[in-house]
């Protein structure tokens, strides 16, 4: 059975659940989604994801959203191949939790409103907030001095191999150093995060991913 | 092992305690002083490094972040207490969906809610009004897709009480008392059947109990507080 994925291939939430299947190999269908357009918040759309967003999955008679929800369901069932995306134990997969819990609360709002100020209303022709974009980064300099100390002391976030702890950085940061002019240095300028990200960036699953998006 | 659990005993430590109830673990509360910015001294970012609560300690294991711990202990003690993962990897699917659900589309509206109706008025900080309207109206939305859901399911996650419904509790509780908006629950009739059912279970009634919000003449004297 081939999972359908709904989003456009380029949108970061989207392109984490890809990750995972690319790492699991689980084949998998692009539906796109044409969020310019508004799509995403069309009645057909709102009856696969009530609030409008992407990413969304088809398998079967299963259905589910919420990209984090969706690598956790497929990083158990598949647990047995690929790479161990929840750790190798209870106490490993609480900690990678936790990891995905900081994305989520500490890391993902902040690179939210800063793409949002400085990529996407420009290019809706509407003007960013500048001062509120300064304001974001300041603290995702904080952020990654956080993940910088972590990283000293860790090969990966949540201990010493690769999992979903990391992959859900990897839509966001990949925007950091392209898409979002200026502030590849947060992660340039910090030696253990650069390390961490030349590793991660560099998976076979990504560069598909990369390929995909023809990027 | 008793688990130590960091933080103030209300709001999102609440979420933790619950489950520890529901999942018959025993635990001891360790204080955290937000109203003295405890949580952002040096000794407490050595346990939690971005300075928020709760954090959990199980002998040498330390954990944070609120859905973390809940999803930890619900896994590791799976066959004690309540089931609050569903019986099948795909009812699995369906709590996660909804616990995420519950941190990316409710928490936010009902968090700034939250700091501007309570704690700012309670700590002598006029509250904004702009942003309460702005918040509510979020809310509201989000509460109608939970109403939609709520009546085809009996729970959020399929017919089974889980960790999706669980992790409400907390703010919807400071919602329908202290924040005295329990019409946002009450307009909406399977949301309110829905909240009635979890809102008296003997594991809340029990935190409700042992570990009561701050009522507002305790909250006055404090005037550092940091959200």
């Amino acid at each position: 059975m081939v999972v359908k994925v709904y989003g456009p291939v380029r949108a970061a939430c989207p392109q984490g659940v890809l990750a995972c299947l690319l790492e699991k190999d689980v084949e998998f269908e692009i539906v796109h989604v044409d969020l310019d357009s508004g799509e995403q918040k069309k009645p057909h759309f709102l009856l696969r994801q009530p609030f409008g967003q992407v990413p969304a999955i088809e398998d079967g008679d299963l259905k589910l959203f919420e990209s984090r929800a969706i690598i956790r369901y497929y990083a158990a069932k598949y647990e047995d191949r690929g790479p161990k995306l929840l750790g190798k134990s209870l106490e490993e997969r609480a900690v990678v939790d936790q990891w995905v819990e900081v994305e989520a609360h500490n890391f993902n709002d902040l690179f939210y409103t800063l793409v949002l100020q400085l990529v996407i209303l420009p290019r809706m022709g509407q003007p960013g907030d500048l001062a509120l974009a300064r304001s974001c980064e300041q603290k995702l300099e904080k952020v990654f001095d956080i993940y910088e100390q972590r990283l000293s002391n860790s090969t990966y976030l949540a201990g010493d191999s690769f999992t979903l702890a990391d992959l859900t950085h990897l839509p966001a940061i990949r925007y950091l150093m392209t898409d979002a002019g200026g502030l590849a240095h947060l992660v340039t300028q910090r030696k253990h995060v650069n390390a961490w990200w030349q590793a991660i960036s560099t998976r076979s699953a990504w560069k598909k991913l990369m390929n995909l998006a023809n990027y | 092992m008793v688990v130590k659990v960091y933080g103030c005993p209300f709001a999102s430590p609440r979420r933790v305690l619950v489950c520890l109830v529901e999942k018959e673990i025993e635990f001891e509360t360790v204080p955290v002083d937000l109203f003295k910015a405890e949580h952002k001294g040096p000794e407490f970012l050595k346990l939690q490094p971005f300075g928020t609560v709760p954090v959990t300690q199980d002998g040498d294991y330390t954990l944070y972040e609120s859905r973390a711990i809940i999803r930890h202990y619900a896994e590791k003690y799976k066959s004690q207490g309540t089931n609050l993962l569903g019986k099948t990897i795909e009812e699995k699917g369906q709590v996660e969906n909804w616990l995420e659900v519950e941190a990316h589309n409710f928490h936010p509206p009902i968090f700034n809610l939250t700091v501007e109706s309570l704690f700012h008025p309670m700590l002598g900080i006029p509250g904004d009004e702009k942003l309460i309207k702005e918040n509510e109206e979020k809310l509201a939305k989000v509460l109608d897709v939970y109403e939609e859901r709520l009546s085809k399911n009996k729970y959020l996650a399929g017919d089974f009480f889980s960790l999706a419904d669980l992790s409400q509790l907390p703010f919807t509780e400071l919602l329908v008392s202290l924040m005295e908006k329990q019409y946002m629950i009450r307009n909406r009739k399977h949301v309110s059947a829905w909240w009635d059912d979890i809102s008296n279970r003997p594991s809340w009634k029990k935190v409700l109990d042992l570990y009561p919000a701050p009522d507002s003449k305790n909250w006055t004297r404090f005037n550092n507080f940091h959200v």
